[in-house]
């Protein structure tokens, strides 16, 4: 059976500045512990999640791309080895309008029952898209996600 | 967060929520399962769980599955935690699950 974990926030922005905050490395490396995007955005184009020291964190694949509504993402674990073997999750980003704000929904899932690695992502998830909210509700991310995790 | 206190402010809905927690995305049938009360009484506890935000739901075919989202629960220990307390308070926190022996019910 497939795991999969679903997440929603309720922003006070616009589509456009959500899509900006989730893919820009000016914006992610201040709420999403300092990491930074490694791609170009298009479909089927490769792409990293980049760790501060500089190694590469998460991989994979844009999937499928829709600027500001969607974002489906193929992505393995890179630096933690047994992650890794796990294979490859599936990570999709969709952006509505809800009265007045905007809702986010993350849903990251992975063919692999009791899996390692969506257990520690989903661990990651809420503090990070709480984050994000705040970033752009009130113009700084939570301590919690500014920086790396020492150690890691 | 009016919505989220007043979601988590009822027993069952916290069981609810701890049993996706055990096993997430599970339809209002298998929920009901274990509920002992009516499949109208699960779905309005489920109903106001997710005006909370504290259940999300996705469809799969003609069912819909529910999902434990704690972002929300995240957004409000953030608010009250300051950033040089955190440590402390999950400190705390350990100690006080490892001397009672299990976590709040």
């Amino acid at each position: 059976m497939a795991e999969k974990f679903v997440y929603v926030t309720y922003i006070r922005t616009t589509p456009e500045k959500l899509w900006s905050a989730l893919t820009e490395p000016k914006f992610t490396r201040s709420y999403w512990c300092e990491t930074w995007h490694d791609t170009d955005w298009k479909p089927g184009s490769s792409w990293k999640l980049m760790i501060p020291d500089g190694r590469v964190g998460d991989a994979g694949e844009v999937l499928e791309i829709d600027r500001p509504r969607r974002l489906v993402l193929k992505w393995r674990n890179e630096f933690l080895p047994d992650m890794r073997e796990e294979g490859y999750s599936r990570c999709t980003f969709d952006i509505e309008q809800a009265n007045g704000a905007v809702k986010l929904t993350v849903t990251h899932e992975i063919d692999k029952p009791r899996s390692k690695f969506l257990q520690s992502v989903s661990a990651g998830w809420p503090a990070i898209l709480a984050s994000l909210k705040s970033l752009l509700e009130t113009g700084d991310a939570l301590e919690q996600t500014k920086h790396w995790p020492k150690g890691m | 967060m009016d919505a989220v206190f007043k979601a988590l402010a009822d027993p069952t809905r916290r069981r609810l929520l701890d049993r996706l927690f055990a096993g997430n995305g599970q339809t209002l049938g298998a929920l009901c399962a274990e509920a002992r009360m009516s499949r109208q009484a699960v779905a309005k506890h489920l109903a106001l769980l997710e005006a909370a935000n504290l259940v999300a739901t996705q469809r799969r075919g003609r069912e819909k599955l529910h999902f434990l989202n704690p972002v929300p629960i995240n957004e409000i220990a953030e608010r009250w935690i300051g950033k040089y307390e955190r440590h402390r308070v999950r400190a705390l926190a350990d100690l006080k699950k490892n001397l009672e022996g299990k976590s709040d019910g």
